[in-house]
């Protein structure tokens, strides 16, 4: 089949395109002047989003593209600040815990409007979440709501949902709720900033699917249309109420079918941002575009997992895993092959998250060949002496996993070998089906700036996120005292207490955080911030006056 | 001829239900479930992805999933997305665009290929000859997407003729340098097509009879000549232009056109079933309708071909 063939060729394109953008690189000498001019208040920025998967509705948007957009458009409850992660109030006046943190009670400020002029109230918010909790909906983050009491009744692990209603969500008066949770979780007003927990307006309800397709917010801009597969257009909402005004008019997100396109249209200035320098270009983008070259970390981790249903890692003692981290030079990896995309990590929580100890796991994750080797002995060496990692061959990590699979086998002499899986839903059905035959990669990008959101959702035995079949009783234990302690700090605390039982047992072997390797055009005024979660904040950016 | 088309359409289809059933089975026979995709590493809620299957009709026995897509396709109703849009509507937004950039390719290809091809052939042996053997030589060897970036460094990046990328996607002008990579590859084929027909049939009988009657060259070349040597160029397009629909993946990825060829990409990403065999089908009924079209053509061309 041709169409088949060609699809592989794509792949083969990087290659060339390495050599056109090595050749392009020298040429213009990157005198920006970001600073230079004066911000219009009314500019539209073009930024860079692919189609998002599922039509516009807040508890619908698994995957970052969509997420994008509806993140202009509707404003939480709550949201974090950046770099410090800590709980600002945006759509709330308050939101306070009972004694135990089991009961919550939300006062929102008063005179929010939706963009179609209907209020903002605290109607809005309950029957949102009652319906985006409901199985019949299909919200694909429908099971963020699990915490909240009833929520077994509109999402029963079989069949049909009984319920309409969550009976832990009753509205108080106009502007005040409250929400009742099946326990204590110290940390629950963290998980309100993400999307999921946004308002709805009354509109919504009666043609869910037509106001996926032409959304209606509370956010800092209101939507403007949808040309599919080309252009989202969202432009500043006049009315909005919240701390985060827009400060430009709009934005144009523009779907490019390659990161190639994308980034040879931001050296044209015909785009203003763009999500991820293409590998092709990493070498070079920071000569290519000078001070307008983006290079930030943000709050996401990249392990291996042993996957702890095989043979050879069943009853594995740790300390071999302990010695296959410490064989794994992470500061060469990083630097060379990954062209300083990643920063090494030492810890199972990412920067940036509050609970982060820098250096947590100590010298686990630091490079040793001669402890590697004698830790592995002592643990009995890896059963086989061969492990295997597996990875998604449709995004670019055969570097980087035979770049580990070379350093475990040069320090240590047990034989790596990468398994490849054709595409990301391939190498997912391995997981789920617990068919992976060694070890394979894992991603965490965060969803609340906690630690637990790193520890208890990826390595808690009940978790949707443990596909590794990883059981700790000690682990769930302490996780579930530390959700039920009485503040957040307390909370924190006792997850850097698991963090250190973790390091002991080894779920994971952290290998990187992520950065985010961008750019800007000439068009924007200033640099752009980004946000906890690797994507910019969009509010604050300025677009350049045009003379 | 009334007959011989009417045979020919009845003859498709069978063709089209044979294809729309390998299509289909080839989709749910690759490894991987996208309902399970969606949600990527964080794990999936299993009450969740019930409900979605259900709702694709996921959760269907193989044979009934495909009754079901025939039966609404007798409708005209390819579908839904996993987006919850009509595949009909994403469709009818992509192949305008790639029927351009079809057109345009087309056109370049026919232009630049017939008379570099009738030059090369009425020159044989001689300069003109050995140069466009040389340039052909050298195109087709060299892949398409290695063009294509070859052809953005040196139009767009260094000459600043067009833009590096297209930005409207239905707008013409902006679709001649990806569908002049396009047409590259099938250029040089016809090129060569051409200069050999031409070169044989030069020293056919009806040639030098044309000549003896004293024809003016003009009339030789244009009318008899050209006539009789585009048979197998006609042959060679009418499958060419499925070729073209394949090799939009890669031009269209190249050069950030929003059609067909891209939208059948990220379906196959996503294993859209509906999608995929929703676009198959309609490349197979154009390359049903091209192969009559062209068959049909070589009665026009050649008046002692037939049918009955």
């Amino acid at each position: 089949m041709r169409g088949a063939k060609s699809a592989k060729w794509v792949a083969g394109a990087i290659v060339v395109a390495l050599a056109a953008t090595a050749c392009g690189g020298n040429d213009k000498k990157s005198d920006s002047g970001m600073n230079a001019g004066k911000a219009d208040p009314n500019g539209i920025l073009v930024a860079q989003l692919s189609e998002p998967q599922n039509p516009l509705q807040p508890a619908n948007a698994k995957e970052s593209q969509g997420s994008r957009v509806l993140r202009t458009l509707w404003s939480g409850l709550v949201d974090y600040e950046p770099g410090t992660g800590k709980l600002v109030n945006v759509n709330a006046e308050s939101v306070t815990p009972n004694e135990d943190s089991s009961v919550w009670t939300v006062k929102l400020k008063p005179g929010w409007k939706f963009h179609d002029g209907t209020p903002v109230n605290a109607k809005s918010y309950v029957d949102s979440w009652n319906w985006s909790a409901n199985t019949k909906n299909n919200q694909t983050n429908s099971s963020w709501f699990q915490d909240i009491k009833g929520y077994t009744d509109v999402h029963p692990e079989k069949g049909d949902p009984k319920k309409t209603e969550m009976e832990g969500l009753k509205v108080v008066d106009e502007n005040t709720f409250t929400i009742a949770l099946t326990g204590p979780v110290s940390y629950f007003a963290y998980k309100l900033g993400y999307d999921v927990w946004a308002p709805l307006p009354e509109s919504f309800f009666k043609d869910p699917k037509a106001a996926g397709q032409k959304p209606v917010g509370n956010g800092p801009y209101k939507f403007e249309s949808w040309d599919h597969n080309k252009v989202i257009k969202v432009r500043k909402f006049d009315g909005y109420q919240g701390p985060n005004k827009a400060k430009n008019g709009g934005i144009d997100f523009k779907n490019y079918t390659t990161a190639e396109s994308a980034y040879s249209a931001l050296r044209s200035d015909q785009l203003d941002w763009i999500e991820q320098v293409p590998v092709t270009a990493l070498k070079n983008y920071k000569q290519d575009l000078g001070d307008r070259a983006i290079d930030q970390e943000y709050s996401a981790v990249q392990s291996i997992v042993p996957a702890f249903y095989t043979d050879q890692f069943k009853n594995i003692n740790p300390k071999v895993i302990q010695g296959l981290s410490m064989a794994i030079d992470r500061e060469t990896i990083t630097k060379t092959v990954l062209n300083g995309t990643r920063e090494p990590a030492d810890s199972y929580v990412a920067r940036g998250v509050l609970g982060y100890k820098p250096g947590a796991l100590g010298d686990i994750t630091k490079y040793d060949p001669k402890k590697a080797k004698a830790l592995i002995t002592e643990g009995g060496g890896v059963p086989g002496n061969k492990i295997s990692i597996q990875f998604n061959a449709d995004q670019p990590h055969k570097a980087w996993v035979d770049a580990v699979c070379n350093s475990i086998r040069q320090a240590t002499q047990v034989e790596c070998v990468g398994d490849s899986k054709p595409d990301f839903a391939t190498d997912l059905n391995a997981r789920d089906g617990k068919k992976v035959k060694s070890m394979y990669r894992g991603g965490w990008v965060l969803d609340y700036p906690v630690n637990s959101n790193f520890m208890r959702d990826l390595y808690g035995s009940t978790a949707a996120g443990n596909t590794s079949g990883y059981k700790n009783e000690e682990f769930d234990k302490l996780s579930a005292e530390a959700d039920k302690a009485k503040t957040l700090d307390e909370t924190v605390k006792m997850y850097q207490d698991a963090e250190q039982l973790l390091a002991k047992n080894m779920p994971a072997i952290p290998l990187w955080f992520y950065k985010n390797n961008s750019g800007q055009s000439k068009n924007v005024f200033g640099k752009i911030v980004y946000g906890q979660d690797g994507d910019p904040i969009f509010t604050d950016v300025q677009v350049k006056a045009k003379k | 001829m009334g007959r011989y088309v009417a045979r020919r359409l009845l003859q498709m289809i069978p063709v089209f239900l044979g294809t729309t059933l390998l299509i289909f089975l080839m989709v749910h026979i690759l490894p991987g479930d996208p309902i399970r995709a969606m949600f990527g590493d964080k794990g999936a809620d299993p009450a969740q992805l019930a409900s979605l299957r259900e709702k694709f009709g996921l959760d269907q026995p193989l044979y009934m999933q495909y009754f079901d897509y025939m039966k609404k396709l007798f409708q005209l109703n390819f579908g839904e997305t996993f987006g919850g849009r009509p595949v009909w509507d994403e469709m009818t937004a992509a192949f305008p665009v790639t029927i351009r950039l079809t057109i345009v390719a087309l056109v370049i290809e026919l232009l630049v290929g017939l008379s570099l091809g009738a030059w090369a052939g009425l020159k044989v042996g001689k300069a003109p000859d050995t140069g466009v053997l040389l340039f052909t030589l050298i195109v087709i060897s060299v892949p398409v997407f290695i063009m294509g970036y070859l052809a953005r460094y040196v139009f767009a990046d260094t000459l600043g003729w067009v833009a590096p990328n297209v930005d409207d996607s239905m707008d013409i002008t902006q679709l001649l340098l990806p569908g002049f990579v396009l047409a590259m590859l099938s250029m040089a084929y016809v090129a060569r097509l051409t200069r050999t027909t031409f070169a044989e049939n030069l020293r056919a009988d009806y040639m030098r009879t044309a000549l003896a009657k004293g024809l003016p060259r003009r009339r030789i070349v244009g009318v008899h000549l050209l006539r009789n040597s585009l048979i197998p160029v006609v042959t060679f397009i009418g499958t060419d232009i499925g070729g073209f629909i394949g090799g939009a993946v890669v031009t269209e990825g190249i050069f950030n056109v929003q059609g067909v060829g891209n939208l059948l990409f990220r379906a196959l990403q996503q294993r859209e079933g509906s999608t995929i065999v929703g676009i198959v089908t309609v490349f197979v009924l154009i390359i049903l309708v091209i192969n009559l079209i062209v068959d049909l053509l070589y009665a026009v061309l050649d008046p002692r071909i037939r049918y009955a």
